[in-house]
């Protein structure tokens, strides 16, 4: 490995065929569980023997039974369609709040003390786990009457906007302030401006805080679990985790449950997978 | 004249986006915090009365078994955590950084346990260490595995953190990656010509560039474990005998249900006031070695 690395120095270095077999092997780790999962949600409960076969091996027959039973058992429609909601319009309304906040911050803080301070309080709040905030916040949703969906909403919008707010402003140092002075001439308003022309500008952030709010929305438990629990609204996580019981040990049903809520996030993934990889990579090291 | 008006305007402008803001921040994580803070000096069972009670949870924290037993396991878990990931991931940075062939194909493969969610995939691994991990056990008389790991006091933390390390690896090898991206090819040219062998390479030249990214990942990492939940709940629901209680399972297990709303309120500010002082710590340290540097 060290001598095909340490190729003559002019050309190209060679391609490392070793490391590359190794990562292909490695792969295993992440399709194993995939490739289970899978397979157990196809086969049939009488083909469940009970030695490492009757999991791993390939089905006789296909089926999509399971399935089928799945979706009625979690009520899986309706849990799809709550997720969707709560993470699409946490995503919208965060990427408008997020972006016209870190927008009058970027602008405001380095001249003005009272922004100043409240930049700091907002970034603060990055440190405060939700394990504090957890049981006063089922008291004061459920006074609120927001032990539901918008509820939800809310308090993600609020537990990511540290993050996101830091990201907007710092972002704001990219983009000179003479843009919007030449559209105050032609006599745009604030809001105007940063709506026509900062707005546009931010995409990559848009980007970037869209993909980090999906990802941490759709796969959260612990918000939906303690804010709507009794309620019998359902994420797919949270249908997952209140369905247990009733898959018992029919494991070819909980399985193709579990494949049912991991396949909304593959497709989005598959599709935008240079988008999500930017993204989280970008978010991360700021 | 005309200017100064509309910077008014504008100063009018932002405060009317920044007050709502402000106020719904306040709301919903300020106000929740001081709350939690104040019920940490009642003996609230989450209904019913309560009374003050000064700092007796505080004292009842340091000597109940339950919650001491739940920061070890934590720890310990963040400890392991941590090392394993950072480990493995600068390794798996340092592979995907290399001249490989599918290069984005590996990636992209490589960075799919981190999009997957935590409780779905435990319990995956639920059924992986429950019967396939076993029968193998058998197979190859590996006595420790010939039973659920899950359900054993001594290894079922070993089982979460399998499957924590397996999906926060992703994650923080897109970290080191982006890193080892911002160190220039030059460098190592100049390495080369003095005849530095690969280990001696990374050590002397890779590893202090990439430092401020090893020192997000530390804090990342750490953090994140120390807040492990969601695995906890799909795998062992903080047995067997209670040996893998997180601290954050422990708060809402009793706190929610268990009516120790007060007792594990003051448990909260102490967690906290831990995740605080950790983030301070690594980034101090982190920022003392750049210098150095």
């Amino acid at each position: 490995m060290m001598n095909t690395k340490a190729a003559p120095k002019a050309s190209k270095p060679k391609v490392n065929w070793m490391l590359t077999v190794i990562l292909f092997l490695g792969t295993i780790t992440v399709f194993f569980p995939l490739y289970m999962t899978l397979n157990i949600a196809i086969k049939q409960p009488t083909e469940m023997t009970n030695d490492v076969a009757g999991a791993l091996a390939p089905p006789k027959e296909w089926s999509l039974s399971n399935f089928a039973e799945a979706m009625r058992v979690t009520d899986f429609w309706n849990s799809l369609g709550n997720s969707l909601l709560i993470t699409v319009t946490t995503i919208i309304l965060g990427v408008l709040i997020y972006s016209i906040v870190g927008y009058v911050f970027g602008r405001t803080m380095a001249t003005n003390k009272k922004y100043k301070f409240a930049y700091f309080y907002v970034v603060s709040g990055m440190f405060v786990p939700f394990a504090i905030l957890m049981m006063p916040l089922v008291k004061q949703t459920a006074q609120m009457h927001l032990g539901n969906q918008l509820g939800v909403i809310l308090l993600y919008i609020v537990f990511y906007m540290p993050m996101n707010v830091m990201l907007y402003a710092s972002y704001m140092k990219n983009i000179p302030i003479g843009l919007e002075e030449a559209a105050y001439i032609d006599g745009a308003s604030t809001f105007k401006t940063f709506w026509k022309i900062i707005f546009p500008m931010m995409k990559p952030m848009h980007a970037t805080v869209a993909i980090m709010t999906a990802l941490g929305t759709w796969n959260d438990v612990m918000t939906p679990l303690v804010i709507m629990s009794g309620t019998g609204i359902n994420t797919l996580p949270i249908a997952q985790l209140n369905f247990q019981t009733q898959f018992g040990t029919n494991y070819n049903l909980a399985f193709a449950s579990y494949t049912m809520a991991l396949i909304p996030i593959l497709l989005f993934y598959v599709i935008c997978q240079k988008q999500i990889i930017g993204g989280v990579a970008n978010g991360a090291i700021k | 004249m005309n200017k100064k008006k509309k910077m008014t305007g504008r100063q009018k402008t932002f405060a009317a986006i920044m007050i709502p803001a402000l106020l719904l921040f306040f709301c919903f994580n300020t106000y929740p915090m001081i709350r939690g803070f104040i019920y940490g000096f009642t003996n609230y069972r989450g209904y019913g009365d309560f009374d003050w009670v000064g700092l007796r949870n505080y004292a009842d924290l340091f000597t109940d078994p339950r919650i001491w037993n739940s920061y070890f396991f934590t720890f310990k878990y963040a400890i392991c955590g941590t090392i394993l990931v950072n480990v493995l991931s600068l390794l798996m940075a340092l592979a995907l950084n290399a001249k490989i062939k599918a290069k984005s194909f590996l990636r992209g493969v490589y960075f799919v346990p981190n999009i997957l969610g935590g409780l779905v995939i435990g319990y995956i691994f639920s059924f992986f260490f429950t019967y396939i991990l076993p029968a193998l056990g058998q197979m190859w008389h590996i006595s420790w595995i010939e039973n659920s790991i899950l359900s054993s006091k001594e290894f079922a933390w070993i089982g979460i953190l399998i499957v924590g390390v397996w999906q926060a690896v992703a994650m923080t090898t897109i970290i080191y990656i982006s890193g080892l991206q911002t160190v220039p090819d030059d460098v190592y040219e100049a390495s080369k010509i003095d005849g530095a062998g690969k280990w001696k390479e990374f050590w002397d030249i890779t590893f202090p560039l990439i430092i401020p990214f090893v020192g997000t990942n530390l804090v990342l990492t750490t953090k994140n474990f120390l807040m492990v939940f969601d695995q906890i709940l799909s795998l062992t629901n903080g047995g067997p005998a209670q040996s893998t209680e997180s601290i954050s399972f422990l708060i809402y297990q009793n706190g929610l249900d268990g009516g120790q709303f007060g007792f594990q309120s003051a448990n909260a500010v102490i967690f906290f006031i831990v995740i605080v002082l950790l983030s301070v710590f690594q980034l101090t340290m982190t920022s003392k070695k750049e210098e150095q540097l």
